[in-house]
C-alpha cells in the first residue's frame, strides 16, 4: 500500500483544489492547505503517516511536510481531544478577565492548558497568539468559532455543549 | 473638518443589511472606481500618483508610504508579477482586518484589484490568518465568487485587455507570517521564517518575482481614494497622516470596538467614544499601536492626536490602531511579562538575540513576580532587551525590546516595587489601602 491511501478522497480533493491555485511547480504552497485538511478529518490532530500520505500524494520530500506541521501553532503532531478549545491570554484578553477564564475551565475540565481531557473529548491548547477578537475579549475559539464577551456561565454551556 | 465622521474608508458599508453583499457594496458606490480603470480612464502611473498624494501609509505597523511602495515595483519589466495581501492580522490588541473580511470584503477585493492593475501583477492572493476559517474566510471566498460572477475578475474583464485573478490563501498560526517576508516563504508552502533584505519583496518577492505586500486596511481604502480623489483622503487627516484609520479599542474601556475614523482624533476623544475608562476609573496607561510599540502612562497620552507624527513626538507610534487601554489597577509587572512571553512563543528561531533574548526577558519577569527577583534583574532586562533590537533579521526581535524598554521606562519604579516587596505588586497595594 503506498503511502497516499491513508488519505480520503475528500482530502485528496482538497488538496487538489488547492494546487491548482498556484503556478505550474509551485504545489509545495498548497502544504498548508492540504494539512488543514488532513487533520480536519482525523479529529484535529496529525500522525507520521498522514505527513507521509500529504507528502506521497504531493511528490514532496516528507521533510517539506514535517518542517511546516511542527512550525505552526495550528497543527498538532501529537494526539489530542477531538475538540479544539483555545482560550486567548494576549493582553487585551488578559485585561478583560482572561486568567480566570482559563482557571474556571482548568478546574472544569480537570486539566491544564496544553492537556486534553482523559475521555478524549477536549483538548485545552495552549495559546500564545492573539486571536484577533481583542473588542470582544476575554474570547475563545472552539473548533475554529469565535465566542466572545464570555463569562463562566457562557463557558459552561459551550463546554457542556461539546459532544 | 468633521473629527466624527465614521466609515468613510473600509467600513463604509457597515450597518447596512448584508454588508458583506455585491449588492450592497454596489449602493455605496463599490466598483465604480475599478470600473472606471476597466473602461480606460485610468493609466497604472495615474493611479499611483493618486495614492501617492492621498497619503496613505501601510496600515499593517510600519506606516510606510503604499504609492511610494508601488512604484519601486519595476512594472514595465516583462514576467510574473504579485500583489498579496496580508490579513495575517495577529498584532495583539488588533482585530479590524477581521471586521472587513466579515463585513466589508468586496472592498478588499476592489482595492487588490486596482491595486494590482497599478503594479503590472495579473495574480494576486489574500493571506489570511488560518484562525479565521471559520467566518472571514468564507465571507471573502464568497465575494470572490461574486465578483467572478459579475464579470470583475478573470482574464479581459469586460474586454478592457486587463486580467486579474485573486485567491485566498490560508494559514496555520505563526504571528512572525505577518513580517512580509515570513508570510511570502509561508505562502510557498514553507516554515514563516523571514528573509535577509535586500533584495525587497519588489525585485525578489514570491516564488523570486516581483511582488508587493500590502496590509488588508492599507488595500481597502484604495476605491475610496480613487472614487474621491487623493485630496479628499489626504484632508481628512492631519499632514503626513491622510485619511482615515481603523482603531481597534481594546482592555479598560466601557464599550470596546473598532472604529473607522479621520485620523488624528485627539485620543480624549476616541476614549469618550467608547464610553470612557471602565467602571469609572482613573486611565493608567495606553499601548497606542498594538503591543509591539511602546506605552504611553495617561498624562502623555491625554495630550495626543491619533495619527503618525503625535504619537511618535510622544514616543511610541502608530502601530496597527490597535489601542490596548489601562486602568489604575492594572499591574506593569504582570502585563509585560505576558508581552514577553507571546514574543518568546512566537520568535521563529533564526536570529540567536531573538531566540534566546526573548526568553531571557521573559524568565526574569517571570522570576520578579514569583517574588525571585533580584536588585540587578531590571538592568539585566533592559541590557538583554538592547542586545536584541536592531540586531536580527526582522522586526520581531525590536518589538521584543521596545516594550521592556518602554516600560521600564515609566513604571520602573513598579517593577523594583514587586522585586523589593518578593512578587508583591504595587496595584495590590493600592488596592489594600482604598479598602
Amino acid at each position: 500500500m503506498s503511502d497516499t491511501a491513508v488519505l480520503s478522497d475528500h482530502v485528496r480533493g482538497e488538496i487538489d483544489r488547492w494546487t491548482v491555485r498556484f503556478p505550474e511547480g509551485r504545489h509545495r504552497s498548497a502544504v498548508i492547505g492540504a494539512l488543514h485538511a488532513a487533520q480536519h478529518e482525523n479529529d484535529g490532530y496529525l500522525t507520521v503517516e498522514l505527513l507521509n500520505g500529504v507528502a506521497d500524494y504531493m511528490d514532496l520530500p516528507t521533510i517539506q511536510v514535517y518542517e511546516v506541521a511542527t512550525f505552526y501553532s495550528m497543527f498538532q503532531t501529537q494526539p489530542v481531544g477531538r475538540h479544539n478549545v483555545a482560550i486567548c491570554t494576549n493582553v487585551s484578553c488578559m485585561l478583560r478577565g482572561a486568567d480566570d477564564i482559563v482557571e474556571h475551565i482548568e478546574k472544569k475540565l480537570g486539566i491544564k492548558l496544553g492537556a486534553s481531557t482523559e475521555d478524549g473529548r477536549i483538548f485545552l491548547k495552549k495559546e500564545e497568539e492573539c486571536l484577533a477578537a481583542c473588542c470582544g475579549a476575554p474570547m475563545m475559539m472552539v473548533d475554529h468559532k469565535y465566542h466572545e464577551n464570555l463569562t463562566p456561565a457562557m463557558v459552561d454551556e459551550i463546554l457542556d455543549g461539546l459532544e | 473638518m468633521n473629527r466624527l465622521q465614521h466609515n468613510l474608508a473600509c467600513f463604509n458599508t457597515f450597518g447596512a443589511d448584508e454588508s458583506w453583499s455585491l449588492k450592497t457594496y454596489e449602493k455605496h458606490d463599490g466598483y465604480k472606481a475599478w470600473r472606471k480603470i476597466l473602461a480606460g480612464e485610468m493609466s497604472p502611473q495615474e493611479v499611483i500618483e493618486e495614492v501617492k498624494a492621498s497619503g496613505l501609509r501601510g496600515r499593517g505597523g510600519a506606516g510606510f508610504p503604499t504609492g511610494l511602495k508601488w512604484s519601486f515595483m519595476p512594472r514595465d519589466v516583462p514576467g510574473q508579477k504579485y500583489l498579496v495581501c496580508n490579513s495575517d492580522e495577529s498584532e495583539p490588541g488588533t482585530c479590524h482586518d477581521r471586521e472587513v473580511l466579515r463585513h466589508n470584503p468586496h472592498c478588499l477585493i476592489e482595492g487588490m484589484a486596482i491595486a494590482a492593475y497599478a503594479m503590472g501583477a495579473t495574480v494576486a492572493y489574500n493571506y489570511i490568518r488560518g484562525e479565521f476559517i471559520d467566518e472571514p474566510v468564507p465571507r471573502f471566498e464568497a465575494a470572490l465568487e461574486e465578483a467572478y460572477a459579475a464579470g470583475l475578475l478573470g482574464n479581459n474583464i469586460r474586454k478592457s485587455g486587463i486580467d486579474f485573478d485573486l485567491y485566498t490563501f490560508i494559514g496555520a498560526g505563526a504571528y512572525i507570517c505577518g513580517e512580509e517576508t515570513g508570510l511570502l516563504e509561508s505562502l510557498e508552502g514553507k516554515q514563516g521564517k523571514p528573509r535577509f533584505k535586500p533584495p525587497f519583496p519588489a525585485n525578489f518577492g514570491l516564488y523570486g518575482l516581483p511582488t508587493t505586500v500590502n496590509n488588508t486596511q492599507s488595500l481597502g481604502c484604495v476605491p475610496a481614494i480613487i472614487r474621491n480623489g487623493a485630496k479628499w483622503f489626504a484632508d481628512l487627516g492631519p499632514e503626513g497622516s491622510g485619511g482615515t484609520a481603523q482603531f481597534s479599542v481594546s482592555g479598560h474601556v466601557e464599550k470596546p470596538g473598532n472604529f473607522e475614523l479621520p485620523m488624528g482624533i485627539p485620543f480624549k476623544d476616541l476614549l469618550h467614544l467608547c464610553g470612557g475608562v471602565l467602571g469609572g476609573r482613573r486611565l493608567k496607561a495606553v499601548i497606542p499601536g498594538g503591543s509591539s510599540v511602546k506605552i504611553l502612562p495617561a498624562e502623555i497620552i491625554m495630550d495626543c492626536t491619533m495619527d503618525y507624527d503625535s504619537l511618535q513626538k510622544a514616543g511610541s507610534s502608530f502601530g496597527t490602531g490597535a489601542v490596548i487601554v489601562m486602568d489604575e489597577t492594572t499591574c506593569m509587572v504582570r502585563v509585560l511579562r505576558r508581552i514577553a512571553r507571546f514574543y518568546m512563543a512566537e520568535s521563529c528561531g533564526q536570529c540567536t538575540p531573538c531566540r534566546e533574548g526573548t526568553g531571557w526577558l521573559y524568565r526574569m519577569l517571570t522570576r520578579i513576580t514569583a517574588g525571585q527577583g533580584q536588585e540587578d534583574d531590571l538592568d539585566k532586562l533592559l541590557d538583554v532587551a538592547n542586545k536584541i533590537e536592531g540586531h536580527t533579521i526582522c522586526a520581531l526581535g525590536d518589538a521584543a525590546a521596545w516594550p521592556v524598554q518602554s516600560f521600564l521606562q515609566h513604571y520602573h519604579h513598579e517593577f523594583a516595587y514587586m522585586i523589593r516587596n518578593h512578587g508583591r505588586s504595587i496595584v495590590d497595594e493600592s488596592a489594600e489601602a482604598a479598602a
